[in-house]
C-alpha cells in the first residue's frame, strides 16, 4: 500500500472507497450471474445423465421452445394465484389503515391488533406452507374440528381440487402480507396533515367521501409503491406452493407458478432453458416496474391533485 | 341523526372485524402449538383443544432424528443469518455514508443506478449465479449466502434515508478538524449515531435470510451443511404423513416459533421499522 501523504482538499476518493464494497459484490454476484444468464439463453446447454450436452449456439430457439412450452400457463397461474391473495390483501389493508390511523375512532387493544396482523409475515413461508399443508390435510385438525361441530359431513380434500389448492394459497399469501400492508398504509395516512381532515369535517364529508377524495389521492404514492413490490413479489412467488404441491404445482400443474418452473429447470440442471425463462422473467418484472412507475410519476392525471389544493386553500381562507 | 346512528354501530362492527382477522392470524399458531404438546396416538384420536402431555417426548424424538437433524439446521440457520445481519448492515451503512457525506463526479450516477436496481427480484439471475459460485469452488458452503448481502439495495435506501434526517454534516466537519480520519469518523461516529437504524434493519436481514428457501436449496447439498427452511422442504418431500404426527407439528414449531418469540420481544420495534423504510419518499 502506497501511503503518500497529500494535502488534498477533496475528500471525494473516500467516498468513492466508501461505495467500492458495494459495488464490488454487485458486480461479481449479480451482474456477471446476470451477463451469464443472459448468454446461455441463446445456447443448447443441458445434462442428459451424466453426459452435458452442449453449449451450442442456437439463437432463439429456447425462447421459442419455451413459449410453446407450459410457461404461459404457468405466469397464468402465478398470475390467478396472486390476484387471489392481493385482491383481499390490499382491500382489506386499506380498511384497516383508515381505522387504525382515525383518531376519533376508539379501537381497544389497537396495539395487539398491529402486532398481531403483522406476525404471519415473520413466519417461515416454506414452515407455515407445511402447517397448512398438514392442518388442511383430509385427516388433519381443521377437516377434524369441521366434523366434530357438524358443518361438514366428511373431510375435505382441499389440495385434491384446483379450485381449493389456489385458494389455500392465495388465502396464504393474503394472510402473510396483509398485514405489512396495513403498517405501510397506515403510516402513509398518519402522514396526512391534521388540518386536511378537520377540513373535511368542517366541510360535512362522511367517511367514505373523507376517505375516497381524500385520503385515498393523497396516498397514491405510497398505494403505488405497495402495489410495486407486491406485484415484484407475485412474481417471485415460490416458496408456499413449492411446498404445499411438494414442487408438483398439483392438480395437473395448476398451481406451478414461474419460479417454480425455473428451479425445476436449475434442478435438472438445463442451463439454456433456465437462462431463456430467467431472461423472460426479467424483462417481464422490468417491464411491470416500468408502467406502475410511469402510472404514479404522471403527477395529475385527472385533476384531482390540483382540486386538492384549491379546496385547501379556500379552507385556509375561510378559517382564517 | 342518522350519521349519529352510524357513529355507534360502526365501531362494533370494526371491533368484530379486527377479531376475526386476529383470529385467523392466531388460530394456526393456537392449533400448531397445541398439537406440538400431543403424542401421535392422541393426534390420530383427532383435535383436542387442550395442551398434551407428550410436549418433551417430542421435543427429544426432533432433537434424535437423524434423518432430519433439526437443530443442525437451526444452529446452521442462526450463523448464516447473523452473518447477514452484520455484514449487511454494516455495508449499507459505509456505502449510504459513502453517498451521502463525500461529493465526487459518480456520485448522482451510482446513487440513480442503486434505485434502479432496487426492486430487481434475485432469482432472475439464480442460473448465472449457480454457475459463478459452483466455478469459483463456493458450491454447497456459507459464502456464497452471506457475502452477497453486502450490496442490498433496499437496504442501503433505509440507512441512506436515516443518514438524511439524523447526521448533519457539520459533525462528520468538526470530526476532521479534530483531526479524525475518514474511516475512523465512520466507525466512531457514524456507526453510533445509526444504531437505531442498524438494529431495525439487522432484525429484517436475519428473517428474510432465516426464512429463505429459493438460493440455500440451490447452493447447499450436504446434510451437515442445509438450514431450516430446506429441512421443511425434505419433510414434505419425504411420505412423511406416515412418520409420528407430534414429531412433525414439533419440528414445525421448532422452526417457527423462534422468531415468533423474537418478534413479541421486538414488535414495537419491527413495526417502526416497517413504517420508516416504505414511507420517505
Amino acid at each position: 500500500m502506497m501511503k503518500k501523504k497529500r494535502k488534498s482538499i477533496s475528500y471525494g476518493k473516500w467516498g468513492y472507497l466508501f461505495i467500492l464494497p458495494f459495488f464490488v459484490s454487485f458486480f461479481i454476484f449479480s451482474l456477471i450471474p446476470l451477463v451469464d444468464t443472459i448468454r446461455y439463453s441463446f445456447f443448447e446447454y443441458y445434462r442428459s445423465g451424466i453426459k452435458e450436452i452442449g453449449p451450442n449456439f442456437v439463437g432463439m430457439k429456447n425462447y421459442v421452445s419455451l413459449l410453446e412450452s407450459d410457461m404461459l400457463k404457468y405466469a397464468g397461474n402465478t398470475l390467478i394465484l396472486w390476484v387471489i391473495g392481493f385482491i383481499p390483501q390490499i382491500v382489506i389493508a386499506l380498511l384497516l389503515a383508515s381505522w387504525f390511523s382515525d383518531m376519533r375512532l376508539k379501537i381497544h387493544g389497537k396495539q395487539f391488533f398491529k402486532v398481531v396482523v403483522y406476525l404471519p409475515n415473520l413466519i417461515m413461508a416454506s414452515a407455515f406452507a407445511l402447517l397448512f399443508f398438514t392442518m388442511l390435510s383430509t385427516n388433519g385438525p381443521v377437516n377434524s374440528i369441521l366434523v366434530s361441530v357438524g358443518v361438514i359431513m366428511k373431510p375435505i380434500d382441499f389440495f385434491g381440487s384446483v379450485f381449493g389448492t389456489r385458494s389455500v394459497i392465495g388465502f396464504m399469501n393474503f394472510l402473510m402480507w396483509f398485514g405489512n400492508t396495513t403498517i405501510l398504509l397506515m403510516a402513509a395516512i398518519m402522514g396526512i396533515s391534521i388540518d386536511i381532515f378537520e377540513a373535511t369535517d368542517l366541510d360535512g364529508c362522511n367517511r367514505m367521501q373523507r376517505f375516497f377524495y381524500v385520503t385515498l389521492p393523497l396516498i397514491k404514492p405510497i398505494l403505488a409503491y405497495t402495489i410495486i413490490t407486491a406485484i415484484i413479489g407475485g412474481l417471485q412467488m415460490f416458496d408456499v406452493p413449492q411446498i404445499i404441491t411438494n414442487g408438483q404445482g398439483n392438480p395437473d400443474r395448476t398451481s406451478m407458478t414461474l419460479i417454480m418452473f425455473l428451479n425445476n429447470h436449475l434442478k435438472s440442471k438445463n442451463y439454456g432453458m433456465a437462462g431463456a425463462l430467467s431472461v423472460y422473467l426479467f424483462l417481464l418484472s422490468g417491464g411491470l416496474c416500468y408502467i406502475v412507475f410511469k402510472m404514479t410519476n404522471r403527477n395529475d392525471p385527472d385533476g384531482s391533485k390540483a382540486a386538492l389544493k384549491a379546496e385547501k386553500k379556500e379552507q385556509r381562507r375561510k378559517r382564517g | 341523526m342518522k350519521a349519529k346512528k352510524g357513529n355507534r354501530l360502526v365501531p362494533v362492527l370494526i371491533h368484530i372485524v379486527l377479531i376475526f382477522l386476529a383470529f385467523l392470524c392466531l388460530f394456526f399458531f393456537y392449533v400448531l402449538l397445541i398439537n406440538a404438546t400431543h403424542s401421535h396416538a392422541d393426534l390420530q384420536k383427532g383435535f383436542s383443544a387442550l395442551p398434551g402431555n407428550a410436549l418433551l417426548e417430542n421435543l427429544k424424538g426432533v432433537a434424535n432424528d437423524g434423518t432430519f437433524p433439526m437443530f443442525k439446521g437451526i444452529f446452521n440457520s442462526i450463523i448464516i443469518s447473523t452473518s447477514c445481519a452484520a455484514i449487511c448492515t454494516y455495508f449499507s451503512s459505509l456505502t449510504a455514508y459513502g453517498l451521502y457525506a463525500y461529493e465526487y463526479k459518480a456520485k448522482k450516477l451510482a446513487f440513480t443506478f442503486i434505485m434502479a436496481i432496487l426492486v430487481m427480484p434475485t432469482q432472475v439471475t439464480a442460473m448465472g449465479f449457480l454457475r459463478l459460485v459452483t466455478n469459483m469452488g463456493l458450491y454447497d458452503t456459507f459464502y456464497p449466502l452471506i457475502i452477497p448481502s453486502i450490496a442490498s439495495p433496499a437496504v442501503f435506501y433505509f440507512m441512506y434515508s436515516y443518514l438524511q434526517s439524523s447526521l448533519p454534516l457539520s459533525l462528520v466537519e468538526a470530526a476532521r478538524i479534530d483531526g479524525s480520519g475518514e474511516f475512523r469518523t465512520f466507525n466512531q461516529i457514524v456507526i453510533p449515531i445509526m444504531k437505531p437504524a442498524i438494529a431495525v434493519q439487522a432484525i429484517f436481514v436475519f428473517v428474510g435470510s432465516w426464512n429463505n428457501y429459493f438460493v440455500p436449496a440451490l447452493i447447499l447439498q450436504s446434510k451437515s451443511k442445509i438450514t431450516v427452511p430446506i429441512l421443511i422442504a425434505s419433510l414434505r418431500n419425504a411420505d412423511y404423513m406416515s412418520f409420528d404426527m407430534g414429531k412433525i407439528y414439533m419440528m414445525i414449531a421448532v422452526a417457527i416459533v423462534p422468531i415468533v418469540i423474537a418478534y413479541l420481544l421486538l414488535s414495537k420495534y419491527i413495526i417502526a421499522g416497517v413504517t420508516l423504510g416504505g414511507v420517505k419518499e
